[in-house]
């Protein structure tokens, strides 16, 4: 009985709820994403709970993921990329913690990786890709097309104005995609090496001790990861900040 | 040759992206750590760079590996 590894990305309705045509079913997607939302707001509420001078562990880890997500704009967006620090920290912990809940083993529990949907990471895109036009444009009205105009001589521009333009506009593509193929393959990759392990184990005899080999793969694997949990979502939350400050200081030079 | 057995092949055959990905990861980590090892100090600024080059080179191998999945599946 070999299960497709693409069965653990699937989506089934839990309430099933039509409004005419369309389908707005409660499905384990939207079940797994408010527990998302809600362990990021449990973790902040608990680390901020009784703050002391000199911290608690929680409390640290919470100032931890504050810090770095503050010194993270201001190095990358500047002092006025910090009102955007709402925006960016919200992105970057949903970002996280729906990349490491979906990492938790299937004991007892489905865990379903929210942003392995390309519609997903696609929405998270486009809603960074229009607030940074939306930021440009309000800052700078139409002086915001000289984005696409940098400074070379006008034989050049001819040239480099499609090419900046179509650059802009695979910025969306480009941060959805990286998300969405990164946790993608390595939770198909991890469902693959598992089966290599309960296959092996069942094979009976000497290649039973063999399973140990790919459980090794595992751990390895998923130790690998972790990390990429944690990188993806720290380069979705810096492109943004990169983006945005494209958008609030054209082509200045720090 | 049948449909199936060609999206076979042709998912195999998207895969060789992530040879590009290889090289080109290797040669950016390659990089940092050459600059890294001759001036230890300025190291840590670039860092963030390292992480963002890492990422977009990725990126690139992983969109081969999306094609595969989509000529697989749909």
């Amino acid at each position: 009985m070999a299960a497709s590894p693409m069965e653990q990305f699937e989506v089934t309705p839990i309430v099933p709820l039509h409004w005419g045509e369309i389908d707005l079913s409660f499905t384990n997607a939207s079940l797994w994403m408010c527990i998302v939302a809600a362990s990021v707001a449990l973790f902040l509420t608990w680390g901020a709970s009784q703050p002391r001078l000199v911290p608690s562990r929680m409390q640290s880890l919470a100032e931890l993921s504050y810090t770095f997500i503050a010194d993270m704009i201001r190095s990358a967006a500047g002092t006025e990329g910090l009102k955007f620090f709402p925006f960016i920290f919200t992105l970057f912990m949903f970002v996280l913690f729906s990349n490491l809940i979906g990492l938790l083993p299937p004991i007892l529990i489905h865990p379903f990786t929210v942003t392995s949907h390309i519609i997903v990471t696609f929405a998270l895109a486009l809603f960074v890709f229009l607030m940074v036009i939306v930021v440009g444009l309000w800052r700078h009205g139409l002086h915001f097309l000289t984005l696409f105009a940098p400074k070379v001589p006008w034989p050049m521009l001819i040239l480099m104005i499609p090419i900046e333009i179509v650059s802009f506009l695979s910025r969306p593509i480009s941060l959805s995609v990286r998300l969405f193929a990164n946790m993608l393959a390595g939770h198909t990759m991890l469902f693959v090496f598992g089966t290599f392990v309960v296959g092996l184990a069942g094979a009976g005899g000497v290649l039973s001790l063999l399973s140990v080999a790919p459980l090794i793969a595992i751990t390895a694997v998923s130790a690998l990861e972790f990390l990429i949990a944690f990188l993806q979502a720290y380069v979705f939350a810096i492109l943004t900040c990169i983006y945005l400050n494209d958008a609030l200081h054209l082509h200045e030079h720090h | 040759m049948d449909v199936e057995s060609a999206r076979l092949l042709g998912a195999g055959i998207a895969s060789i992206a992530l040879v590009g990905a290889g090289v080109g990861i290797g040669l950016i980590f390659g990089n940092y750590l050459n600059g890294a090892l001759r001036n230890p100090g300025a190291a840590g600024g670039q860092f963030t760079n390292l992480l963002v080059g890492f990422a977009l080179c990725e990126f690139t191998g992983l969109l081969g590996v999306v094609m595969g999945f989509i000529i697989l599946f749909t």
